[in-house]
Parts: C-alpha cells; sequence; structure tokens
C-alpha cells in the first residue's frame, strides 16, 4: 500500500502511514493528482534527526483521504519539485522549503510564504525581497500597503502595469504572522480554544470547529446531536455574516452607497444573533472541544427564526435590486475571470472555486456535523469573474438562511452540551476539515508516545486563493483592483497564521 | 426603480439615537464583577484563563490581559466570578484596567478617562484618526468598521478613520504587533502631524492577549511611545470604542 485511507474527523494510526523516499512519493502523487485528486495538506514534521514530510491528498467524489510520507535524513536538502507537473502544489512546497531549509529542486519561483518566525533561513528579511520587475518604456509600479487605506490588514500588492493595464500583480505577505502552529504544540493542547478563535476572528466559529472535532475524533468523544446542530448554524451564521460584509464592500467600491450600507446593516442583524447565542458578535467561546458552551432555548430559537425570516427577506430584495442594475453589472461582469481550468491547476477552493465552476464544498463532499444528517447541496457558476463571485455570495447567503431557518425549526431535543474530555490517542493522526465562509479549512494533528500534540498544522482556504485574485487582475486595469480583491475577500491572518 | 424604492423603505432607522445610554445585550461579556469574600482561591479560574489575566490572592482581572471568553465564570465553583453587559471599559492608564472587588464600574468609567483640557480643545470637535492593523485577527478591524456603519455611525460626533497618516491626528493599533509589522507601525506613527495620540483597541494590542508569549511578535513600540488611550475587548464592541473616545473627548 502506498496510501492510508482515512476520511474527514477519522484518527488513524501513525505507524499505518507508509514511508517512501522522497522520489517515490513524488511519482506517487503525480500519479494520483493526475487521476482526479487534490492536496489539501503537505507539511514537515521535524524528527530528532530529519525530517518527515506528510502528503494529505484529497479524493472528494468517493469521500476519502489519503496519507502518505517520505523522510529525509539529516542533510539531505533536496528533492525533485513537482511544481512542474502539478501546479497545485507550489505553495505548499514553498512552504515546506520556508520552514524546513529542504530545497525542491526546479520549483518555478521559490518566494518566502510569510517570512514565518521559525523560518529556516532568518537571513531572508521582509524588506529586502527582490520583487518581480518588468521593464519597458511605458512600464510603471504601483506600490500598495501593507497599510492601507481603510480599516484592512495589513498586507503589500506590487502592480506592474502598462499604461493602466495590469500586467503582473505580486502579492507580498506575513505581515500578520503571530507564530500561531508552533503554539499549538507548546503545552496542553484542550487550552488552545482561543488561540484557534484569534486565528480569523471572522472565521473563528470555522477554525474553532475543525479544532474541536479534532480533538473529538482522536480522543473518542461523542458530542450530543443538539450540540451539534448549535455548532452547524453558528457555521451557518458566520457564513452569511461574511458574504454581506462582502457585498457591503463590494457595492461600495462601485458607487452603490444604498447597496452598501443595506448590506452593512443587514449584516448586523446576523452578527447580532450570534451575541444573542453566545455573548460575542464573532461567536466566541461558543464551540469547545466536546459540544458547545450555550444552548439555544425556546424563547431564544423563537427570537432567532424571526431574525433570520427578515434577513432572508433583506437579502431577497436587495439581492433583486443590485443585480437588476445596470450600474453595478457593467462593472461586476466580465471582469477578473479566472476560468476554470485555471482555478482547477491552481487548486482555489471555496466560494471563489465554485463562482469558477468547481464543485469543490466540504459540507458535502466530505460531510461533518449535522451536514451528514442534513446534507448541503453544491452551488456552482461558471463565468469566474466578480458578478459569479458576488452571485454567489447571494445565492449561498440565501441558502444557508434556508438551511438556519429549517434548522431551527426542528432542533434535535436537548441533551448533554458539553461532553467530558478524554485521553487523546497516542501515536495517531487526524485530519478535519470545515467547510468555512470562504472555503475548506484543513487541521492536522499528530499526537506523540503520551497523547501529545506535537505537531498541529493549519491550512486556511485563503492560502490556496490568493494566488487566483493575483491572475484575476492580469490585463484588468487598476482600479478594478479593489472589486477584484472585494469579490475574493481573503483573510491576511489565516494566510499568515 | 420600485425595488430601489422599496429598499429605503425596509431599511428604515438604523442609527441608536443615543449612543451613551445604549445597552448591549445581557449575554455579553464586558466588566467583570469580582466577589472576593466567595473566593476560595482554588486556581481554577487562573488554570483556564488562556491569556493569564485572573489573579487570585486577591481576587483580580487585568481587563488588558482579559479576552473576555468567560472561561473563568464557568470554571469557578462559587461565582466569584460574573461578566456583566456594562461595556464602557476604556482607560488612559494602564494600571486602570486591572480591577478587583471594589470597584464599581459606574465609577470605574468615571475615573479611568481624565478628560484633558487640551485634547478637549485640539481634537473636541473632529478627530480624524488612522488604523494599523498590525497581527490582529480581524475582529476588531470589522468592529472598528462597524463604528462608521449606519448603526453606530460615529462620524456625527466628528470621529473619522481618514485613508492616510498625514491627514490624521492620531492612530488606532490594534493586534499585538508581529514583528513583521512592527516597522510599519512606527513608520505610520511618525507620518502623523503632531500632536498626536495613540489609541490601543483591543486586548492583543494592549497586552499581547493569548499572543503575548509568542517570539514571533515585536512590542519594543508600546516602551518608546505612550499610549493616550486603552480600550479592552476581544474584540472591542463598537458601543465601548465610540464611548471611550467621546469621554476621551471630554464630551
Amino acid at each position: 500500500m502506498s496510501w492510508a485511507v482515512t476520511g474527514n474527523n477519522q484518527t488513524i494510526e501513525l505507524a499505518s502511514i507508509p514511508v517512501k523516499t522522497p522520489a517515490e512519493l513524488c511519482t506517487e502523487f503525480i500519479e494520483q493528482c493526475r487521476r482526479g485528486a487534490r492536496p489539501v495538506a503537505f507539511f514537515g514534521h521535524k524528527l530528532s534527526s530529519g525530517v518527515r514530510l506528510f502528503v494529505i491528498l484529497a479524493n472528494d467524489p468517493r469521500s476519502e483521504l489519503m496519507a502518505s510520507s517520505a523522510t529525509f535524513a539529516e542533510g539531505e536538502k533536496s528533492y525533485p519539485s513537482i511544481t512542474g507537473e502539478i501546479p497545485a502544489f507550489h505553495l505548499f512546497e514553498r512552504e515546506f522549503y520556508e520552514e524546513t531549509g529542504i530545497r525542491p529542486e526546479g520549483h518555478p519561483w521559490l518566494k518566502p510564504v510569510r517570512f514565518s518566525h521559525n523560518r529556516a533561513d532568518r537571513s531572508a528579511k521582509m524588506a529586502d525581497y527582490p520583487f518581480f520587475k518588468v521593464e519597458g518604456e511605458s512600464v510603471h509600479e504601483v506600490g500598495v500597503g501593507p497599510v492601507h487605506a481603510g480599516v484592512i490588514e495589513p498586507g503589500h500588492f506590487r502592480f506592474m502595469c502598462s499604461g493602466e493595464k495590469v500586467h503582473h500583480l505580486e502579492i507580498h505577505l506575513g505581515y500578520q504572522h503571530r507564530g500561531i502552529e508552533p503554539a499549538m504544540a507548546d503545552g496542553s493542547i484542550w487550552k488552545k480554544s482561543k488561540l484557534v478563535e484569534s486565528i480569523a476572528g471572522d472565521s473563528a466559529i470555522a477554525n474553532s470547529l475543525a479544532y474541536s472535532s479534532l480533538l473529538e475524533s482522536t480522543a473518542g468523544i461523542e458530542v450530543s446531536a443538539r450540540a451539534t446542530a448549535i455548532r452547524t448554524l453558528a457555521l451557518e451564521l458566520e457564513r452569511v455574516a461574511l458574504h454581506m460584509s462582502s457585498m457591503s464592500g463590494l457595492c461600495g467600491d462601485v458607487g452603490d452607497l444604498t447597496g452598501s450600507t443595506f448590506f452593512g446593516a443587514t449584516r448586523t442583524y446576523v452578527i447580532n444573533s450570534l451575541l444573542d447565542i453566545c455573548g460575542s458578535r464573532f461567536g466566541y467561546s461558543l464551540i469547545r472541544p466536546g459540544g458547545v458552551n450555550f444552548n439555544i432555548d425556546a424563547e431564544l430559537s423563537a427570537k432567532l427564526l424571526k431574525t433570520l425570516e427578515m434577513v432572508r427577506e433583506r437579502v431577497f430584495l436587495i439581492g433583486e435590486r443590485t443585480f437588476n442594475m445596470p450600474g453595478v453589472l457593467s462593472r461586476f461582469q466580465h471582469t477578473g475571470i479566472v476560468d476554470g481550468k485555471t482555478a482547477e491547476q491552481i487548486n482555489m477552493v471555496g466560494i471563489t472555486a465554485r463562482a469558477s465552476g468547481l464543485k469543490r464544498d466540504i459540507r458535502a463532499d466530505h460531510p461533518f456535523g449535522f451536514y451528514r444528517l442534513y446534507p448541503a447541496y453544491k452551488l456552482t457558476l461558471d463565468s469566474g469573474d466578480v458578478f459569479a463571485r458576488a452571485y454567489m455570495r447571494y445565492l449561498e447567503s440565501k441558502r444557508s438562511l434556508g438551511y438556519m431557518i429549517d434548522l431551527l425549526s426542528g432542533l434535535p431535543p436537548g441533551g448533554q452540551l458539553l461532553a467530558e474530555r478524554g485521553s487523546l490517542k497516542p501515536d495517531s493522526m487526524t485530519v478535519s476539515m470545515v467547510e468555512g465562509p470562504r472555503g475548506e479549512l484543513v487541521h492536522v494533528m499528530i499526537t506523540g508516545a503520551n497523547g501529545e500534540a506535537v505537531r498541529y498544522k493549519f491550512k486556511d482556504p485563503s492560502f490556496n486563493n490568493w494566488f487566483g485574485l493575483a491572475l484575476a487582475v492580469r490585463g484588468e486595469g487598476v482600479s478594478d483592483f479593489p472589486i477584484c480583491n472585494k469579490s475574493f475577500d481573503l483573510s491576511y491572518c489565516g494566510y499568515d497564521l | 426603480m420600485f425595488d430601489a424604492i422599496k429598499v429605503r423603505i425596509k431599511q428604515g432607522k438604523q442609527y441608536i439615537s443615543d449612543v451613551k445610554r445604549a445597552e448591549i445585550n445581557p449575554k455579553f461579556r464586558g466588566f467583570p464583577k469580582l466577589d472576593d469574600k466567595t473566593c476560595t482561591r482554588c486556581d481554577n479560574c487562573a488554570g483556564v484563563c488562556p491569556s493569564g489575566a485572573v489573579t487570585v490572592n486577591t481576587l483580580k482581572i487585568d481587563m488588558g490581559k482579559c479576552t473576555f471568553c468567560g472561561d473563568c465564570q464557568r470554571a469557578c465553583p462559587n461565582q466569584s466570578i460574573q461578566f456583566t453587559n456594562f461595556h464602557k471599559l476604556s482607560a488612559d492608564r494602564r494600571e486602570a484596567l486591572i480591577v478587583n472587588e471594589n470597584t464599581d464600574p459606574n465609577q470605574y468609567t468615571v475615573d479611568a478617562v481624565q478628560s484633558r483640557h487640551e485634547i478637549k480643545r485640539l481634537f473636541g470637535r473632529s478627530l480624524k484618526l488612522r488604523s494599523v492593523s498590525a497581527g490582529g485577527c480581524n475582529g476588531c478591524e470589522l468592529e472598528l468598521n462597524a463604528c462608521s456603519n449606519v448603526n453606530f455611525d460615529m462620524t456625527r460626533f466628528g470621529i473619522e478613520i481618514v485613508a492616510s497618516p498625514r491627514h490624521a491626528d492620531g492612530i488606532v493599533i490594534t493586534g499585538p504587533v508581529s514583528e513583521n509589522m512592527a516597522y510599519a507601525l512606527e513608520d505610520t506613527l511618525l507620518a502623523v502631524p503632531s500632536p498626536r495620540i495613540i489609541i490601543a483597541m483591543g486586548t492583543c494590542a494592549i497586552s499581547g492577549g493569548v499572543f503575548q508569549n509568542s517570539p514571533a511578535l515585536n512590542r519594543k513600540f508600546f516602551d518608546k511611545y505612550k499610549i493616550d488611550l486603552y480600550v479592552p475587548g476581544c474584540p472591542v464592541h463598537p458601543l465601548t470604542f465610540v464611548n471611550g473616545i467621546l469621554r476621551f473627548l471630554g464630551r
């Protein structure tokens, strides 16, 4: 066997994962990826001597995950890059190189991913990084950030333009890096709920859900149906909140102030519903390993139902208005196109991938939580432009609101909200994936001989999608960048961790 | 056309008419009410606190470190810690953020921020701020954006977020200040013409919060420059921010 077959929220023994040589492993995953698998995790784990590289591929139609590994002896400092064959690996290989110093030979662009604190080459400084240069008579550069004009997270964008037209955009990230991965393996893993919620505030529920499900699987904890339903409800609230925020920004960027304020005010109702449930507008403290901290009683359930029905009415109204306005459509349509083939090649995920026609949604492909009982269906659009990404947000919001209203009308009866902790299975690996507001979040944990977490790996959906934004603006005017950016609405801190 | 009119009617009145008197949902975790007499020093609270904000020899909570997660309240066998929905938490001195059982919330609001005459004279009618996100989780950033939305609408008080530090009277820092952002943060401050103010928004900015022990931070900025206003919260509720500034401006 070259691969250990596992699934979402399943724990396997570390010993069952094959160990190959790097060259063998590369041949293996080129073959698997040609057959339709795609990478969801690719990371190094430092051993007492050398490094073990873990690779996890997803087979979406079969709801399977495949895990394999290879070891690099101390002093073994390179292997043949696979990015040339399968571009989906480009960022994973860059990250692996940055953290371990093992070089993928033949990689086209080994730029540091985030200038992480624990990078192998501490002499590489963010400020010294040589950007791409485009030369020619009418060529000029526009540099933006890390401090932006609005209230946004930091990142640097460098446009290489000819006149108004963007030839190339280089995205420079890492400003938000806080060293969360090493902190996860430092001290008791059960105490990391708050740290996980602080990875990205707008995906706090998605991250804490992945973290909690992962620990529950590794420790064999059963979560009650009611707690599962409350978690799923919170995840959908978080999704609608982010979509409303993106739509508000998009409308603002094309000068549609009514749309902007209306979507913004609608978002307030959604996040205040989270406040009603757990005392935080971002759902902090709601989800803990074992279940949830807060119940939804009959009175609150009726209140939420009323609010969500009103929100759905508001979303219908503003959606029908916005997507019938010629002024809005003329800016959205045919702008910032990422076609389906490109999206697949660079391994885009989540709502932006679905707007380019890729049928990828963890809720349906690798179902978790309440989606196992009451499934979510995939929506896709084909045009891959700003319009498709915006319209997807509208469609998904409507779908999510419907899902939540159904869920609230039949909440499973009371049971234990928060189960007792157990002990973590030693020498094991668990993968947990959640479809967050931006796409798939992947958490992987490897435990040591005493059941302690020795390696915790995150992959945020923004990790896959930032490069999609760089490709979307090629050939567009510089002034179209804000709407392209907002239509992706990616996370900086999720990428930088 | 008709849709546009329907949208206007549906939007209705969204703004909070009296920001100073507005209250947040009772579930909100704001000012902590402590009871030292019932505390048995079992240390459960300090054991679960993700950011070392609770001390039990005399029961105290440092709101500059507290993430308002409520884990201590749930771990306490005697209900000695109760978070209330009182949200006016800002202070102009770091030490004022440490509260004990004798701290009365209403008195706290009066004492913690001393309205200075020069601040009122300079910025009382108009305060323009530049936001610098430095390692923040986007929670405080979204809430700072919300301060200017149709609900909280702080622009009505002349408080506005501007696009350039050159147009600003001060900066608002969110996030624990990552190593990679330290230079840009200081550079932005220096681009603001004097006299200027510095506001630390959120637990991460005030103390590093859950990241305080991370080697990937660089918090030298806080040794070098004096912070004029601390606004605690995780994330900071817009009402906390707007009321903190109004108090700071003596309004």
